[in-house]
């Protein structure tokens, strides 16, 4: 299943919902071109929902790290939400759980953005 | 693609679908080894990240170098080995992903990767191209007793 990703506001909080694989190739591409859009869009307090998504690989790992950081490079602030377990266990054992802000709720991730 | 009955190799193209495939293989076939869920996805992901490894960093998509990928139940482990046809790699060069310096770099993650899901990785480059060695031993009873099949 190849990912596809929903976008939606809520109180001024763009929700990605993504589901499917972020991997090599078409996964990683379509999650990169999406932050970028929201963000050229002036969209910068965003919430990566990843509750559907059940395959990460190493380079769809890399490209949360790049949309966590592009987005923070341009003032704003990128959240995780909903980590499927095998997700949770890949960003633990990369030590990356402690650099995300990982919520799993998200009426409490909106509200987490100042 | 060659097979004997305990041994099943492939030769595949240096492209992005060798990437699924490789992957899907392995899942199917450490499913038929009676390996429980989380160490399929171990395996499956172990291999991807090889393949990974040998389209894109070994031999570079080049349309004229091929990737070997092997299946071999011993009698207590599976053995995985992918060999590329590129120019091989230098160890030494290869960072520490948990080092702080390099937590928030886009990749890197590979190596690392397989040695956190497999028992056993080895890595042999040479100017011909890299040699990669995957192995995952096999635990409790169901695991025992199948070998891959077609």
């Amino acid at each position: 299943m190849t990912m596809k990703v929903g976008t939606r506001q809520v109180d001024g909080v763009t929700i990605v919902d993504a589901s499917g694989r972020i991997t090599l190739g078409e996964g990683s591409v379509i999650l990169r071109d999406t932050v970028r859009d929201l963000l050229s869009k002036g969209n910068k307090k965003i919430v990566l929902n990843l509750a559907d998504v059940n395959y990460i690989d190493s380079s769809g790992i890399g490209e949360l790290v790049s949309a966590f950081t592009t987005t923070k490079n341009q003032g704003g602030e990128l959240k995780l939400l909903n980590l499927t377990k095998k997700v949770n266990d890949l960003l633990q054992i990369t030590k990356l759980y402690t650099v995300f802000d990982v919520k799993d709720d998200e009426a409490s991730a909106v509200k987490s953005f100042k | 693609m060659a097979m004997t009955e305990q041994r099943v190799s492939y030769t595949l193209d240096s492209s992005l679908e060798t990437i699924d495939n490789a992957e899907e293989k392995a899942t199917r076939i450490a499913t038929e080894l009676g390996f429980g869920d989380d160490e399929v996805m171990q395996i499956s992901m172990a291999v991807r990240e090889g393949a990974v490894n040998a389209v894109l960093h070994g031999n570079a998509y080049a349309p004229d170098k091929k990737i070997t990928l092997a299946f071999e139940r011993t009698g207590s482990e599976l053995v995985i080995t992918i060999r590329d046809q590129g120019k091989g790699m230098d160890l030494s060069k290869i960072p520490n992903p948990l080092a702080p310096e390099n937590l928030l770099k886009t990749s890197g993650r590979g190596i690392f990767l397989m040695r956190s899901f497999m028992d056993v990785v080895e890595i042999r480059p040479s100017s011909t191209g890299t040699e990669l060695k995957l192995i995952k031993h096999v635990h409790g009873p169901t695991a025992g007793g199948k070998e891959a099949s077609q």
